[in-house]
């Protein structure tokens, strides 16, 4: 770099971060006190606004640039990245087998080696992975956005709450019964849209994830509105009781249980028949159809499969935290566990679990933030989305060359 | 019968209320076919703007009518602003990017902004100052319309004209619906594809923030949260005309807003926003691309 090149530089960055001295400066600098009548002029957060824009767009500035010189670079070392790695690893069986055997005994070892907090924490991550395993089917694999995933889960939940409230089942009972009823919800919901199109569907299921939400939160007689159901029973373990302490290491475990047949069933399924009909789907309707593929049947599987996993988490979650209300059924959980797949690298499971683990965790850890933790977390999804726009690890499909090479991957 | 007028005017306010916040979603969609999440918040924002100004020039001792006109000025330029730069920030880069991925941005976006004002500002509900004087002349029908709706149907329908005359007449306009229907080829005839949605999201952002005004001093108070419900709403009403049409966004919102008002009245307040989004589904299921929206026939 030259020294004007740096000093244009400076001037651009200077430029950016006056204009956000411009944008921020009603909100940041006044602040009124509506019933005294009194203006507070913050200058000082406007030095702090200027400061941290420059410095950050001189940084921003940098990246960019050294990302397009990578770019025109020959393309073997453009690959040359983390995820590709990672990409790697996974590749070889021998170093991917040592790999989960590694994950897998640290997993097991966990709720021994860490503190009973730190097991809470985590088994909240392992029901988000299955979450967003899915997730996965409606919208990775089957390409259908949906934006109401979290009413799944307010059914199953609800679904064992009240049953558990009214009739004193227990968890093993209900959770098949949760998943079915959080199924037969995705089959209701999935018969009015199997006409619509991309974004209609995004906006009819975020429709129907608040119509739930609402009916929960507004008919007291049914569901004990707004202030929810208390005193629901953890799982049962042989009929023997359990100490707090034991009851959340047994819960971690369960969740591990979980975890693995979910990531077996959906694998299994990704290259079913039916798994590869719904990626078909994604890509073409209209070839898809001609193929001789009944539309209708594979949105529906994938809308209750999809469903189902919601509602078996659901009845998790309400047997865990042993209290629930419509508040824990927001949008905004929708959008987390949407986050989650699109992060991950959507369709890829290895995605969907390390897309689970960053933003279920990454709230947790940066608590001594406190206050900012929220404003850093919206931050952080837009710039692993403008950096990283295919996710974490894209899913990648096998696919068949007619060189006279060796099996290749591409992306 | 006047309770029937009175619920009727009052839906016609919300519906009002809901196009001018339903015109950016559908004009960026129509656009670059991106569901702007943050645009709820672009109308948040333009709502603690004009609070800000509003209440800075009060304290002051300004005359109401030049705070009114310096309010709406103020909320538009900022609010334009914001919407600028969310669009180079946050969805430029992911022009190209897989079509999931802005929607996340906007959507991360959104949760920056929501807490970026709550920390700025206050998570507390602020009184807002009365723009809108309550005129003489209304008294007569005080009951069945205040003049503050009269003030909302005047301004919006005025908006609503200037927007017409701006996309039907213009070379801007001519611009945009030529982008809207192609990117690739306007950039063949030469029209700077990256400016026409930057002046998109801007004027989008600029309506938002009018609504924000009007609706902030109507209600009398705003918090950090009132974009992200009055954002979905908006984008249920553009949905339901048919999103990427100019007046089926103002068609659907009108809709939306007398039936939510209707219902309301006639039935339960509890179950107005179901009755909203019941409403959709109904009207996507016998129509599937909205009630002015065309439907795409593919070719195969």
């Amino acid at each position: 770099m030259t020294i004007s090149s740096v000093f244009r530089e400076i001037i651009r960055s200077s430029l950016i971060s006056l204009w956000f001295v411009f944008l921020t400066f009603p909100l940041m600098v006044i602040k009124v006190n509506p019933i005294e009548r009194v203006v507070h002029w913050r200058w000082g957060n406007m030095l702090y606004v200027a400061v941290t824009s420059f410095v950050l767009s001189l940084f921003f500035r940098e990246v960019v640039r050294r990302r397009k010189l990578r770019e025109t670079r020959p393309e073997e070392e453009n690959r040359a990245g983390i995820a590709l790695s990672i990409r790697r690893i996974f590749d070889e069986p021998g170093k991917r087998n040592m790999l989960t055997g590694i994950v897998f005994c640290f997993s097991l070892v966990f709720p021994f080696v860490f503190s009973s907090y730190q097991t809470t924490i985590m088994t909240t991550a392992l029901m988000y992975v299955v979450l967003g395993l899915g997730l996965n089917i409606v919208v990775g694999m089957a390409g259908l956005l949906d934006l109401g995933y979290v009413a799944f889960y307010a059914v199953g939940a609800y679904t064992y709450a009240l049953l558990n409230h009214h009739f004193h089942l227990g968890f093993w009972t209900v959770l098949p019964i949760g998943g079915l009823v959080a199924a037969l919800f995705g089959f209701l919901l999935g018969f009015p849209v199997l006409r619509l199109r991309g974004d209609y569907l995004a906006i009819v299921t975020l429709g129907f994830g608040e119509i739930i939400r609402l009916i929960l939160e507004n008919w007291g007689k049914f569901s004990q509105g707004p202030s929810g159901i208390a005193n629901i029973s953890r799982p049962g373990f042989f009929g023997i009781h359990l100490s707090l302490d034991s009851a959340i290491v047994y819960m971690y475990y369960l969740m591990i249980v979980f975890v693995l047949a979910t990531i077996f069933i959906v694998s299994r399924l990704q290259n079913s028949r039916l798994g590869r009909a719904w990626i078909a789907l994604r890509e073409d309707e209209t070839a898809c159809q001609v193929m001789g593929i009944d539309k209708r049947k594979t949105k529906l599987t994938a809308f209750a499969l999809g469903a189902f996993w919601a509602g078996i988490i659901g009845v998790v979650f309400a047997s865990k935290t042993t209290f629930i209300n419509p508040a824990s059924f927001t949008f905004l959980e929708s959008a987390i566990i949407l986050s989650i797949v699109v992060l991950g690298g959507m369709g890829s499971i290895i995605g969907v679990i390390m897309g689970a683990f960053i933003l279920i965790l990454m709230p947790e850890y940066l608590r001594p933030l406190s206050q900012y933790r929220m404003f850093a977390f919206g931050l952080i999804l837009v710039l692993m989305m403008v950096f990283r726009p295919q996710g974490l690890i894209a899913n990648v499909r096998s696919a068949y060359h007619f060189e006279k090479t060796k099996r290749t991957f591409h992306a | 019968m006047n309770y029937f007028i009175e619920l009727f005017f009052s839906g016609l306010t919300r519906g009002a209320i809901y196009a001018l916040i339903a015109l950016g979603y559908t004009m960026v969609y129509g656009i670059i076919g991106l569901i702007n999440f943050a645009h709820g918040e672009i109308y948040m924002i333009g709502a603690f703007t004009s609070f800000v100004v509003a209440s800075v020039l009060s304290i002051y001792g300004f005359p109401l009518i030049a705070i009114v006109i310096m309010t709406g000025f103020a909320a538009a330029v900022w609010a334009g602003a914001y919407g600028y730069t969310i669009e180079k920030l946050a969805y430029k880069p992911l022009r190209h990017a897989p079509r999931l991925s802005p929607l996340i941005s906007a959507i991360g976006m959104s949760i920056l902004l929501q807490n970026y004002v709550l920390l700025a500002q206050t998570s507390d509900f602020l009184p807002f100052p009365k723009l809108i004087p309550d005129f003489p002349f209304m008294e007569r029908y005080a009951d069945v319309l205040g003049s503050s709706d009269l003030v909302i149907l005047l301004t919006t329908t005025a908006v609503m004209i200037l927007l017409t005359f701006l996309i039907k007449y213009t070379r801007i306009g001519k611009a945009m619906r030529a982008t809207a229907q192609d990117t690739t080829m306007a950039m063949l005839v030469g029209i700077n594809v990256n400016r026409i949605i930057s002046i998109t999201f801007v004027i989008g952002s600029a309506l938002a923030a009018i609504g924000g005004l009007l609706i902030a001093s109507h209600i009398g108070q705003i918090n950090f949260y009132i974009g992200f419900i009055a954002g979905i709403k908006a984008f249920t009403a553009a949905v339901l005309g048919g999103i990427g049409s100019i007046p089926g966004a103002v068609l659907g919102s009108l809709v939306l807003g007398l039936t939510e008002s209707f219902a309301t009245g006639y039935v339960s307040s509890d179950y107005e926003d179901v009755f909203a989004f019941s409403l959709l589904v109904l009207i996507l299921i016998f129509k599937p691309s909205g009630l002015l929206g065309k439907a795409v026939i593919k070719k195969v």
